[in-house]
C-alpha cells in the first residue's frame, strides 16, 4: 500500500470499525483514533514530501498509476504536490478537531462519525487524483454526505437547506462533466490517445475553440463549491442548519475542492480559455467578495455572519487564480489554508457558545467575555486573523493577492483590485461589530452567568485550529516556499 | 440439420423443460405441502441460471430464423440473473397469498414462459421470430399482473396492460410490414442490403419504434406505466420494469445497429427527442408521486431515458455503455423493488410517507434502498456512477454534448425525489413507523445479491471490459 492510497483505506477501514461499535462513548473513541492516525499519516506525508522534493524533480511525486476501465484509458493516477499536501494536512487537522467538537453527539452517533468519514474519503481522495475521472468520483463522493448530515444532525430548516445545498451542488457537477468529457474528448487534438490524466492533458494543446466552450464549463462547475457568486446561496442556509463539526469541514475543507478543482483542471488544462474569459469570472468573484461582505455587517446570526464572510473570503481566492501569476496564485493558495483553519474555528466556537447559550443571535447575547473568557478571547483572535492582522495567516494569504492582483499591468484588473481590497475594511467592519455586540458591554442575560467553562476536548479542538494560523502568521515561508515550487510548472502552461 | 445443432438453444430447451416439469410436478405434490413446489421452481431456475455460463458456439438455425451469438448468450444470462433474483425476492409472497389458492405453479409457468419468449426476441433472425417472441413474452405478463384476483387494481392492470400491448405490437407489425413491403423480405441480413430511406421505410421504422417503444415505456408510449405497476404484483412490476424493459431495449438496439443502420440519420433525431422527452416527463412526474410504486414506475421511465443516450451512438461503446447499464439497472431497480415488497408483504404501507422513521427501526432494509436509490441516481461509488458515466461518454464522444449536459441537469432533478425517500428513511420520524421485522430466507438471499451486485459491479473493471469485447459482434 503507498503512502497515498492509504488517505482513502484507513477511513475506509474506520467506518468498518464503527459498524461494529455500540454507543457514543465507543464510536467517538475510534472516530478519535482514527483521525489521530490520519494526521499523524499527514504529517508524515508532509516531511515525507519535503525529502522527496529535495532529490526528486517531477511536478507529483508519490505517483502511482493502475489502469482501471480500459477501454476509456481511465486510470487510477495519484500523486502529490506542495499544494495537496499541504491541503491534506489541513483536512486533517479539521476533522480532528471536528470530531472532538461533536464529542457529545447523542442521536445516532455511528452514523454521524460514519458520513463524517465518508466526506474525508472524498476530499482525500480528491486532493490526491490527477485523473479527471477519479477526481470527479471523488468529488461526488465528498458532497453527498452533506445531506444525510444536515438532514439528520442538523438544525432549523434543516430538510430545506440540505436539499438545496446537495441539489446546487449536483447540479454544478452536471456542468463540470460536461467540461470534464469536453477535455477528454479533446485530449487526443495532438494525435495521442483519449486520456483523463492531467499530466498527460496538459501537454496537449486543445484548440481554442474547444477551450472557449469548456472553460466556463469547468470553471463553474468547481467554483460552485468555492460559493462563486451568484451561485453561492446553497452556502449560507447550509452552514447555519449543519451541525458544528459538519460547518466546520464544509466551510474549512469542502469549499477549498472549488478553489482547487479550479486550479488544477480548469486554469491548467485549459489556460487558453482562462485568458479568455478571465475578465468575466473576476467581475463575478469580485461582486462576491464585497457582496459577502456587505451581507455580513447585515446578518444577526453568528453562523450567517461566519457564512458570507466565507464568501467573500473563498471569492478572493478565485480572484486571485483568474489574476494568472505567481504571486496572486500563491496568495490562493494560502488564502485557501488560511481561511479553511479560521472558518473552522468560528465554527467551533460558534457551536461552542450556542450550547451554552442556545441563541445564535448576537443582539441577544452580550458580554461573554466576563463569562466565558476562554471562548471569549479565542473568538477575537480569530475575528483579528480573519481582517488580516499581520502576524496571522490571513494577512499573509491577503498580502499575497493583493500584490499580485496589482501587479497586472492592465487597468481593468487594477481598478477591481483596488474595489476587492476595500473589501477588507468592510470586513473589520463586521467582525469589529460582533465582537463589540456579543463580547463586550454588560451581561444581557442573568442566566449566562452560570455559563459552564469549556470542556478538555473543547480546548484541544480549538487549540488544534489555532496552532496552524498563528503558525502560518508567524513563519509563512516554509509554506509559500513549498506553494511556490509546485506552482513553477502551472505558471510555465499558462503563462 | 444436426440434432446436437439443437443445443444451440439449451437457454430456451432448459427452460421450457422446466416449465413442463413444474406441471408434471404439481400432479404429484400433495395438497398439503403446496410449498414445496415454490423450492422446487426456485432450484430448478438457479440450475437452469447456473447452466446458462456454459460457453455457447456462435450460429444460427432454421435457416436464420434463430440466431445466437457471445452478446447474446450473455444478455440472456443478464436476464436469467434479474428474474431467479425476482423469484428470490418473491417466494414469500407466493408461499403466503399464492399457494392457498393454489396457483403458484401458474405463476411460474406464466412467468417463465414469458422469459422464453424474450429469449426468442432477443435471439430473432428474422421479423416473424421477433414478432412471434414479442407477443409470447407480453401476453403471459398481462395475466399475471392480473393475478391477485382479490384486488380490483390488479385486474385493471391486467386489462390495460393486455390493451395496449395489444395496440403496440399491431403498431409494431404494420410498421414491420411496410419494412418487408419495401425489401421483400423479413430476414434480417437480407434487409440489411437493400434497405435505403424512403418515406415508406421511414413509416415503418416509426411505427416499428412506437411499438417497442411502448415495452420500454418511453415517452409518449408510457401512459400504462404507472397504472400497471400500481396495480400489479409487486414482483411482476419489478419484472416488467427490468426484465421487459432491458430486453426490448436490447432488441430494440441490435436492431438499430444492424438492421436499420442504414436509417441512422434518421433515428438519431428521433432518438434524440425521444430521449429528451422520456426523461424529463418521467422525472417531473416522478416529483408528485406519493405511493412507492408509482414513484418507481416514473423513475423507470426516466432510466429509460438515459439508456437512449447508449441507443443514439451507433458504436462499439454505445452497445457496451448500454448492456453494461441495463445489468446494473436490473440490480439497483430489484433493490428498491425487494424492500417495498418485503415492506408491502409484512405492513401492507406502500407510501412514501409510511417510511417515515424506518432506519431507526430497520436499519439493514433503509440502507438497501438508500444504496439502491444511490445507483439510480448515480452516485459514486455505487455502481450507476459507473453505468450513467460510460452512457455519457459514448454520447459525448458522438458529439451529444447537449444532450448529455440536459441528461445530467436530468439527474440533479432525479435527485430530489430519489432523496425524497431518502429523508422519509433517516431524517423523518413517525409516530407509528414500521415495525422491526425480519426478512425469510430467500427475501434476504434475493436483497443480498443486489447490494453484492451495487456495490462491486461498478468497481470491478473486468466485467465493462469483457462487455467490451463481446460488443464488437453488432459493430463490425
Amino acid at each position: 500500500m503507498d503512502i497515498l492510497s492509504l488517505f482513502v483505506v484507513l477511513p475506509v477501514l474506520v467506518i468498518i470499525a464503527l459498524v461494529f461499535t455500540k454507543g457514543l462513548k465507543q464510536a467517538r473513541q475510534i472516530a478519535m483514533v482514527g483521525s489521530i492516525i490520519q494526521l499523524g499519516m499527514a504529517i508524515n506525508l508532509l516531511f515525507a514530501y519535503l525529502k522527496e522534493q529535495s532529490i526528486n524533480d517531477s511536478i507529483f511525486v508519490f505517483t502511482r498509476d493502475i489502469v482501471w476501465f480500459e477501454e476509456f484509458n481511465i486510470h487510477y493516477n495519484i500523486g502529490v504536490d506542495g499544494i495537496s499536501v499541504a491541503l491534506i494536512l489541513l483536512t486533517s487537522i479539521i476533522l480532528l478537531a471536528g470530531v472532538f467538537i461533536s464529542w457529545k453527539t447523542y442521536d445516532l452517533p455511528k452514523e454521524f462519525f460514519v458520513s463524517l468519514l465518508v466526506l474525508a474519503i472524498g476530499v482525500y481522495g480528491f486532493f490526491i487524483s490527477i485523473d479527471l475521472f477519479t477526481m470527479f468520483l471523488f468529488y461526488e463522493i465528498a458532497v453527498i454526505p452533506m445531506y444525510l448530515l444536515i438532514g439528520i444532525w442538523g438544525s432549523g430548516p434543516k430538510e430545506y437547506a440540505a436539499m438545496k445545498l446537495t441539489l446546487m451542488l449536483m447540479g454544478a457537477s452536471a456542468l463540470l462533466l460536461v467540461g470534464i468529457l469536453g477535455i477528454y474528448l479533446n485530449s487526443n487534438a495532438d494525435g495521442g490517445q483519449l486520456t483523463f490524466s492531467i499530466l498527460e492533458i496538459a501537454q496537449v494543446n486543445i484548440p481554442f475553440e474547444a477551450q472557449k466552450i469548456f472553460f466556463p464549463l469547468t470553471f463553474i462547475g468547481f467554483a460552485v463549491l468555492g460559493a462563486l457568486f451568484p451561485f453561492h446561496t446553497w452556502s449560507p442556509d447550509g452552514h447555519a442548519s449543519a451541525p458544528t463539526a459538519v460547518s466546520m469541514l464544509h466551510a474549512g475543507v469542502l469549499m477549498k475542492l472549488g478553489g482547487y478543482g479550479v486550479f488544477r483542471v480548469a486554469m491548467f488544462l485549459l489556460p487558453e480559455g482562462a485568458m479568455e474569459w478571465s475578465w468575466f469570472f473576476i467581475i463575478l468573484s469580485a461582486t462576491g467578495v464585497i457582496y459577502g461582505a456587505f451581507a455580513a455587517i447585515r446578518q444577526t446570526d453568528l453562523k450567517y455572519i461566519n457564512a458570507y464572510s466565507s464568501v467573500s473570503h473563498l471569492g478572493l481566492v478565485l480572484f486571485a487564480l483568474l489574476m494568472l501569476n505567481k504571486t496572486a496564485w500563491n496568495g490562493a493558495i494560502l488564502q485557501s489554508l488560511s481561511h479553511g483553519f479560521m472558518t473552522a474555528l468560528f465554527f467551533a466556537l460558534i457551536g461552542m457558545i450556542y450550547t451554552r447559550t442556545h441563541t445564535r443571535d448576537i443582539t441577544k447575547l452580550g458580554g461573554l467575555l466576563k463569562v466565558i473568557p476562554f471562548i471569549s478571547v479565542i473568538y477575537v483572535i480569530a475575528g483579528l486573523a480573519s481582517l488580516g492582522l499581520p502576524g496571522f495567516s490571513g494577512f499573509v494569504a491577503e498580502m499575497n493577492i493583493f500584490v499580485g492582483a496589482f501587479q497586472n499591468e492592465d487597468m481593468f484588473r487594477r481598478v477591481v483590485t483596488i474595489i476587492s481590497v476595500s473589501a477588507i475594511v468592510i470586513t473589520a467592519v463586521y467582525i469589529l461589530r460582533v465582537v463589540g455586540i456579543m463580547l463586550m458591554g454588560p451581561v444581557k442575560n442573568e442566566s449566562y452567568l452560570s455559563l459552564p467553562q469549556t470542556t478538555w476536548y473543547e480546548t484541544t479542538g480549538v487549540l488544534l485550529l489555532l496552532l496552524p494560523i498563528v503558525g502560518i502568521g508567524v513563519a509563512p515561508l516554509w509554506l509559500s516556499d513549498m506553494i511556490l515550487k509546485s506552482l513553477q510548472p502551472f505558471l510555465q502552461g499558462v503563462l | 440439420m444436426e440434432l446436437s445443432s439443437f443445443f444451440l438453444m439449451r437457454h430456451e430447451i432448459v427452460l421450457l423443460a422446466i416449465a413442463l416439469i413444474l406441471i408434471i410436478a404439481e400432479i404429484f405434490i400433495p395438497k398439503q405441502k403446496k410449498s414445496s413446489a415454490v423450492h422446487l421452481a426456485i432450484f430448478l431456475f438457479g440450475i437452469h441460471t447456473a447452466l446458462g455460463f456454459f460457453p455457447l458456439e456462435e450460429s444460427s438455425l432454421f435457416g436464420g430464423m434463430f440466431r445466437t451469438n457471445s452478446l447474446i448468450h450473455f444478455f440472456k444470462n443478464v436476464l436469467n440473473i434479474g428474474v431467479f433474483i425476482i423469484l428470490l425476492q418473491s417466494a414469500d409472497w407466493i408461499q403466503e397469498k399464492i399457494v392457498q389458492l393454489n396457483r403458484s405453479t401458474e405463476f411460474f409457468i406464466l412467468l417463465f414462459f414469458s422469459l422464453l419468449g424474450m429469449y426468442f426476441m432477443i435471439s430473432a433472425g428474422d421479423f416473424l421470430m421477433f414478432y412471434i417472441g414479442l407477443e409470447l413474452s407480453t401476453i403471459p405478463v398481462a395475466a399475471l399482473a392480473a393475478f391477485e384476483l382479490v384486488k380490483r387494481s390488479s385486474s385493471e392492470a391486467g386489462i390495460k396492460l393486455i390493451l395496449s400491448a395489444a395496440l403496440a405490437s399491431g403498431v409494431s407489425l404494420f410498421g414491420i410490414s411496410l419494412l418487408y413491403a419495401t425489401s421483400g423480405s423479413i430476414y434480417f441480413h437480407d434487409i440489411i442490403e437493400v434497405i435505403s430511406p424512403n418515406n415508406l421505410t421511414i413509416l415503418g421504422l416509426v411505427l416499428f419504434f412506437g411499438g417497442l417503444s411502448f415495452k420500454i415505456s418511453l415517452v409518449p408510449f408510457h401512459f400504462w406505466t404507472a397504472d400497471v405497476y400500481e396495480g400489479a404484483p409487486i414482483s411482476i412490476a419489478s419484472y416488467l420494469s427490468v426484465i421487459s424493459k432491458g430486453a426490448a431495449v436490447f432488441i430494440l438496439m441490435i436492431l438499430l445497429f444492424t438492421v436499420l443502420r442504414p436509417l441512422m440519420e434518421i433515428w438519431e433525431n428521433m432518438i434524440y427527442a425521444v430521449a429528451l422527452v422520456t426523461m424529463f416527463v418521467g422525472n417531473l412526474f416522478a416529483l408528485r408521486q406519493q405511493n412507492m410504486k408509482r414513484f418507481l414506475a416514473f423513475s423507470s421511465i426516466a432510466q429509460a431515458g438515459f439508456i437512449l443516450l447508449g441507443l443514439i451512438t451507433g458504436t462499439q461503446l454505445g452497445t457496451a455503455s448500454v448492456v453494461y447499464f441495463v445489468l446494473i439497472y436490473i440490480f439497483s431497480n430489484l433493490a428498491a423493488f425487494g424492500v417495498v415488497q418485503a415492506i408491502s408483504l409484512k405492513t401492507g404501507k406502500e407510501n412514501i410517507d409510511d417510511y417515515n422513521g424506518l432506519y431507526r427501526t430497520n436499519p439493514k432494509l433503509s440502507l438497501i434502498m438508500l444504496l439502491a436509490l444511490f445507483s439510480l441516481a448515480g452516485i459514486p461509488p455505487v455502481a450507476g456512477f459507473f453505468g450513467k458515466f460510460f452512457l455519457y461518454t459514448a454520447a459525448a464522444s458522438e458529439g451529444y454534448y447537449l444532450l448529455v449536459f440536459l441528461a445530467v441537469v436530468n439527474v440533479t432533478i432525479s435527485l430530489y425525489y430519489y432523496l425524497m425517500v431518502v429523508r422519509a428513511m433517516f431524517i423523518r420520524t413517525s409516530e407509528n413507523p414500521i415495525p422491526f421485522f425480519n426478512n425469510k430466507l430467500y427475501m434476504r438471499l434475493g436483497l443480498g445479491i443486489t447490494v453484492i451486485g451495487i456495490l462491486v459491479m461498478g468497481l470491478y473493471s473486468p466485467l465493462y471490459d469483457y462487455i467490451f469485447e463481446l460488443s464488437a459482434v453488432f459493430n463490425k
